[in-house]
């Protein structure tokens, strides 16, 4: 089971499709930044498990997750700035409320 | 005393077992993550599951991804991230709904997606289905890192500084305007 490519692959995706979930139902701007964290360390998770597993790919896998942690920490600080410059005005997390453009 | 060879009364091997463990609290503290009501709650569970993910890292060969994983997502973003939440909990927040009132569509998309996953995981024409796991040499990634991948690894640098400069930008309170955060 921890041999095989299956069981990783599935799991990255679990956790992707959960990531989905929260990106689309929760209502709280930082649950969904949260969300997004998930599905990048799905996707994370799904690069090094084919560097695992092809051996000519070993350590490129392994320098692409982490450049794309580096991107992920980027991603984050932006967006919570973001979020807590929209907090400041609105007055409110959630993103429903934050219908500025619609009236 | 040796550790005998495979898990005493089941019979698996040390590695399934712990594939399986590290598994489980993965996807349960994902899902606690967006399932819970409480935000507060589900930024530490976002942390449980950023440690899982680098205990599966490890199980993987990739000890360096998983010390990188350690350091920045359960180090730094958890924090970033627990921080932000705690500046904007406003007191009707919580007690309010908390996902959208169209959830079920989301539901239902992520279950297709998954499904989805499952379809080509299994009907794809992967190069090798099961093999041993191929460790990562530290020395050859660093190797790798700072020749063929130097200019990403410089432009990667960049970006971090642009992003920093950038949340602390977005961030800061305008000095005219008052207001108490």
């Amino acid at each position: 089971m921890s041999g095989s490519l299956d069981a990783y692959l599935l799991l990255a995706g679990a956790l992707f499709s959960i990531g989905v979930f929260g990106f689309l139902a929760r209502r709280n701007a930082i649950a969904m930044l949260m969300s997004i964290e998930l599905m990048l360390n799905a996707v994370n998770l799904a690069i090094v498990t084919f560097g695992a597993f092809v051996p000519a790919l070993t350590t490129h896998a392994s320098v692409i997750a982490l450049m794309v942690m580096a991107v992920a920490a980027g991603e984050a600080t932006v967006g919570l700035a973001i979020v807590i410059a929209i907090f400041r005005n609105r007055r409110t997390p959630l993103v429903d409320e934050y219908d500025a453009m619609r009236e | 005393m040796t550790i005998p060879a495979t898990v005493p009364v089941l019979g698996w091997a040390w590695d399934d077992l712990l594939f399986l463990g590290l598994a489980g609290i993965l996807l349960g503290a994902a899902l606690l993550v967006v399932l819970g009501r409480d935000i507060i709650h589900s930024g530490l569970w976002m942390m449980l599951c950023f440690g899982a993910l680098a205990g599966v890292y490890a199980l993987l060969g990739a000890p360096l991804v998983a010390v990188a994983q350690v350091l920045v997502y359960v180090g730094a973003i958890s924090v970033l991230v627990l921080f932000a939440i705690m500046l904007t909990q406003s007191k009707a927040g919580p007690l309010r709904l908390v996902f959208h009132r169209q959830a079920w569509v989301a539901a239902i998309a992520s279950i297709v997606l998954f499904a989805l996953f499952v379809v080509v995981v299994a009907e794809g024409d992967w190069p090798q289905r099961a093999a041993e796991v191929t460790r990562t040499a530290t020395d050859q990634l660093a190797r790798l890192l700072f020749n063929d991948y130097v200019l990403p690894f410089e432009g990667v640098g960049v970006l971090l500084l642009a992003a920093v400069i950038g949340g602390v930008y977005l961030a800061k309170r305008d000095p005219g305007q008052g207001g108490s955060l």
